[in-house]
């Protein structure tokens, strides 16, 4: 299996995902440059978190055009996996591959610190190893965080199952302390109707190793890689 | 020719930005002001030779495809000669 992070103008977690998946999952990995258009010997596909086009006119409003991104909308087509963190999940939002957008965070800061996210579905690619409804603990770094969709999107979403993360206390609970940044119902990540693309602020590949404040967010690769494993 | 572009949020989208600059405004005393919503402008020069029906629908298409998120804003263009 092979993965491939793309990097943006802008883009500064490429690293720290390209180095969770050669060393914690221990697969090869590719940086792959925003003007490149060829997938095809890839398994899956990171858009990693950062600034991409400096933010300019909207979070990830600037890269959606980036050459790459009509292979990763013909990539996801096809049911291969796709991972954004952070601006890589505003990219997302803005591409259309996933509902809803991600304005300024409710009180305007920009907000970077550990919270708690509860896993609401693990019937994903990303998240089937994972326990429903136990907490994990990912840092955020982000000013546009703030999930907003109307309401036949989030009925859809509640209906579908397609609400994976949402940020909690440290018992679970979804309270509004616990809310960093506004988002609707506390959603802090969704995937498509076709459960192959996922979207989240939290940076799990932030969070891969104890050093570092936490190691939870190495489920999620797990569980990646379990899939793509299993369809090998 | 120039094309006026403004985007707006939707009315259903919380402004923050707006809000913290109404607080402010409030503070400084100003009493009529009941509301504050933030938005964005943009100028588009266009070339000489368009018309203005071309100026207006290229200025239309390029703000639904790239300067405003209809998921989000809405926005309104304005020719001027």
């Amino acid at each position: 299996m092979k993965f491939g992070v793309i990097v943006f103008p802008g883009s500064n977690c490429d690293h720290d995902a390209y180095h969770v998946i050669s060393k914690h999952v221990g697969q090869p990995v590719d940086f792959i440059w925003h003007r490149d258009t060829d997938l095809s010997s890839y398994d899956a596909v990171i858009i990693p978190g950062g600034f991409s086009y400096g933010d300019y006119l909207r979070a990830g409003a600037l890269a959606r055009f980036s050459p790459v991104m009509n292979s990763v909308k013909q990539f996801a087509a096809k049911g291969n996996l796709v991972l954004g963190i952070c601006n890589g999940f505003q990219i997302l939002c803005e591409a259309g591959l996933l509902p809803g957008a991600l304005i300024r965070n409710r009180d305007l800061h920009f907000v970077c610190d550990y919270v708690n996210v509860r896993v609401e579905n693990t019937d994903t690619p990303f998240t089937h190893e994972l326990k429903a409804g136990s907490v994990l603990q990912m840092p955020i770094a982000h000013a546009e965080g703030n999930f907003v969709c109307d309401d036949e999107t989030f009925d859809g979403l509640q209906r579908e199952g397609r609400i994976i993360f949402r940020y909690c206390d440290r018992n679970g609970e979804l309270t509004d302390a616990a809310n960093p940044n506004g988002s609707r119902d506390n959603i802090a990540g969704i995937c498509n109707r076709e459960r192959n693309v996922l979207g989240l602020m939290p940076h799990p590949e932030r969070a891969c190793e104890d050093l570092l404040g936490s190691s939870d967010g190495r489920e999620v690769f797990r569980s990646l890689a379990g899939t793509l494993a299993a369809a090998a | 020719m120039k094309a006026k572009v403004y985007v707006t949020l939707k009315p259903s989208v919380l402004d923050p930005q707006g809000k913290a600059i109404k607080h402010s405004v409030q503070l400084l005393g100003f009493d009529s002001v009941s509301d504050i919503r933030q938005g964005k402008y943009f100028e588009i020069a266009m070339n000489g030779s368009v018309t203005e029906e071309t100026a207006r629908d290229e200025a239309m298409r390029l703000a639904h495809e790239v300067l405003s998120n209809p998921i989000i804003e809405d926005f309104r263009v304005e020719i001027e000669k």
